[in-house]
């Protein structure tokens, strides 16, 4: 009889176990920190700790102060141009840091594709080599790069390109940004596209030059409609942290930058407004989530 | 509409006239892949509104030779001439050759419809003649229902039916095919086999296909070049082949063959004796022309289907008799093969039509039997 127990339950509880582990992850790591920044979203500023109104101690609490909720921040952040402004040019920089690093990546992964097999896990391995140095270490590294008196400089003025006093002025520039995006974030689009271009089954472009398609020609036709789901991966991969994307603008884009994720960090920070800084990130994410979701309804029906 | 180009199977031979140009000619074609040699000094020529058959194991070099002609290899040394005109240089998206891939190759992305207009679009034929161009295409090959699926939505069946399709849209002047049926269950793939003979006297072109199925071969093609380690071990019609092997090799490859090894020793007005001390036996055959020498090693091979197979001694003075027991019995409905182990411990297999329904046959299991055949029922090969 107990053996019989065991084989209904325990697969049972398995199977459960299985299913419940990544919405429990979802839940927590999520939806709840999602709910805390929403509610604290609805909140007024306040001279306190932590520093907003209302604050909720239990149920019963919460059914009282109901009324004390608004949705004032979210009102506030349609009159001050400064917002709108700043979602507008990061939605600008992800779009055009998007597209470049579709230029870039996409023949970095289409050479690798191509690239004899028994090369092919060497140059993956080379893609991801730059993460086991910090992040942070390496957009540091491009203000030594790209600063005025950096290497680019030093090295266009040991070229004679450069006179003895003139320098470079991309640091704290947008084009610094673009830069140090590009440059971060080119793994998450040559890997998705190297995973699609790689599948790509080679006897497909035979076929087309025997059909009286040359290569050029065949590329379009063939290779690039067949390694759209890549390019939608990797798009979606890099446009999203990109929108958000707060270090590098910091770092190398200097003050002429405008970004969310910098306008974000000030609200929070400098001006300790904890509701207008959560209602900056749950509009962001709307931003974000809903082109993603009409997106992904579209596949299903295709 | 498809015009019909008329009978023209029967007692077609353009190989046997002197005054025909070849149509595809291999001239000394080398093929090295490092040093690995995949096709050697082969020439090989191919006639329009044939029917020609690679037949070989895989790495023959069969395959390879098909891709020099559609371009996707080129020679090491030699050349291919087309309707004479030398191919060297010429890229595939240039030739007049269409393929039929083995995996087939259709594009995901695109309908049936899609697939088959492929061709003609890259030609810049105009829209109205592809539409018509592809319905055509589409009740040749039976598939106008599904002209707005995609590959995925086609059975293994159907896809092959649209890779035939495509390949034939152009008209090409040659249709080359790689294992075309290789993926098709057995019924399906004997259907196919006839519809593609049907399709080619239709259309009139000339098709080189290549396979490692014997049966295949001989069901479709007009003749067939057998190769081996990148050279051609025989060409010559279905029949020439089994019948007239000319090699062990061939006769092993094509075909279920007994084998006995032997040395002549006697030739006489054609007809040559065999004394194979293997089997303790003496055999007739005909020489065959020419070559047969006086104590030469030779074999003697033998179809099984021509061997007869008998409880009774045949009459003391009978050439080619061998004398066994009956070791195993395959029962295939249509024939039963009876494997007879010969005092020596070869075997040697002989098969027998089973024309009643009657389900106990006459010869059983460690039987003593005799085989008996005539004397041109098999032939002597030299290598």
């Amino acid at each position: 009889m107990a053996e019989r127990g065991t084989q209904g339950i325990r697969p049972f509880l398995a199977k459960w176990a299985l299913v419940a582990v990544p919405y429990l992850w979802s839940l927590l790591f999520f939806l709840a920190p999602f709910l805390i920044i929403f509610k604290i979203s609805l909140s007024q500023t306040a001279i306190a700790m932590p520093p907003y109104t209302p604050v909720i101690n239990g149920i019963g609490d919460f059914w009282a102060k109901l009324t004390d909720f608004t949705f004032d921040n979210y009102v506030f952040l349609t009159e001050d141009p400064l917002y709108y402004s700043a979602y507008l040019s990061s939605l600008r920089i992800a779009l055009i840091s998007t597209v470049l690093l579709l230029i870039v990546g996409y023949p970095i992964a289409y050479g690798m594709a191509r690239a004899p097999k028994s090369l092919r896990n060497a140059l993956v391995m080379a893609v991801i080599l730059p993460f086991w140095t910090s992040f942070l270490i390496r957009v540091y590294a491009w203000i030594g790069i790209l600063k005025p008196e950096g290497l680019i400089t030093i090295a266009l003025q040991g070229l004679g390109i450069l006179g003895p006093g003139q320098q470079i002025h991309i640091y704290n520039t947008e084009t610094a940004v673009f830069i140090g995006i590009v440059y971060s974030y080119l793994p998450f689009m040559v890997l998705p596209l190297y995973a699609a271009l790689e599948k790509l089954d080679a006897t497909l472009l035979e076929a087309a030059a025997d059909l009286g398609c040359p290569p050029t020609k065949s590329f379009w036709v063939i290779t690039f409609p067949l390694s759209l789901p890549g390019v939608i991966a990797g798009c979606f991969l890099c446009f999203i942290p990109i929108v958000g994307e707060f270090v590098i603008p910091d770092l190398l884009g200097g003050s002429e930058t405008l970004m969310i994720g910098k306008t974000l960090w000030a609200e929070f920070f400098n001006n300790r407004d904890w509701p207008v800084s959560s209602a900056v990130a749950v509009v962001l994410l709307i931003i974000l989530v809903v082109p993603i979701v009409i997106f992904q309804n579209q596949q299903k029906k295709a | 509409m498809i015009e019909a180009v008329g009978p023209i199977k029967r007692k077609f031979a353009p190989w046997d006239d002197p005054t025909l140009k070849p149509f595809i000619r291999f001239e000394n074609v080398t093929k090295r892949f490092g040093d690995f040699t995949a096709v050697d000094d082969l020439t090989l020529d191919i006639y329009e509104r044939e029917f020609f058959a690679l037949l070989g194991p895989s790495g023959c070099g069969k395959t390879t030779l098909m891709r020099m002609l559609a371009g996707f290899e080129q020679p090491t040394e030699g050349r291919i001439l087309l309707d004479g005109k030398d191919l060297s240089g010429i890229p595939p998206y240039k030739r007049p050759v269409n393929m039929m891939f083995q995996s087939y190759a259709l594009f995901p992305h695109m309908t049936v419809e899609g697939n088959i207009a492929f061709g003609l679009k890259q030609e810049g034929m105009d829209t109205s003649n592809i539409n018509t161009r592809v319905a055509e295409m589409l009740e040749l090959v039976k598939l106008e229902k599904f002209a707005k699926r995609k590959p995925h939505q086609l059975s293994g069946g159907q896809r092959q039916r649209v890779a035939l399709a495509r390949s034939l849209a152009k008209r090409p002047k040659v249709l080359l095919l790689d294992e075309p049926l290789g993926a098709l269950d057995r019924k399906l793939r004997e259907e196919t086999q006839f519809e593609l003979m049907d399709i080619q006297m239709e259309l009139g072109m000339t098709f080189l296909i290549v396979t490692h199925d014997q049966e295949e071969a001989m069901t479709v093609s007009d003749r067939i070049a057998v190769m081996n380690h990148g050279v051609i071990a025989q060409i010559g019609t279905a029949s020439e082949i089994y019948e007239q092997p000319a090699s062990r090799y061939v006769a092993d490859f094509v075909g279920d063959i007994n084998l006995i090894d032997g040395t002549v020793s006697a030739v006489d007005d054609g007809v040559a004796t065999l004394h194979c001390a293997g089997v303790d036996a003496t055999i007739v055959a005909e020489a065959g022309p020419g070559e047969v020498a006086v104590g030469a090693e030779a074999g003697f091979a033998i179809r099984p289907e021509k061997v007869q197979i008998s409880l009774e001694a045949p009459p003391a003075g009978t050439p080619n008799v061998l004398s066994g027991e009956v070791w195993d019995i395959g029962y295939l409905g249509d024939i039963s093969v009876y494997r007879v182990r010969l005092p020596g411990g070869s075997i040697v297999k002989a098969t027998v039509a089973n024309l009643t329904r009657i389900v106990e046959r006459p010869i059983t299991w460690e039987d003593k039997v005799f085989l008996t055949w005539p004397a041109d029922a098999g032939v002597i090969l030299l290598k």
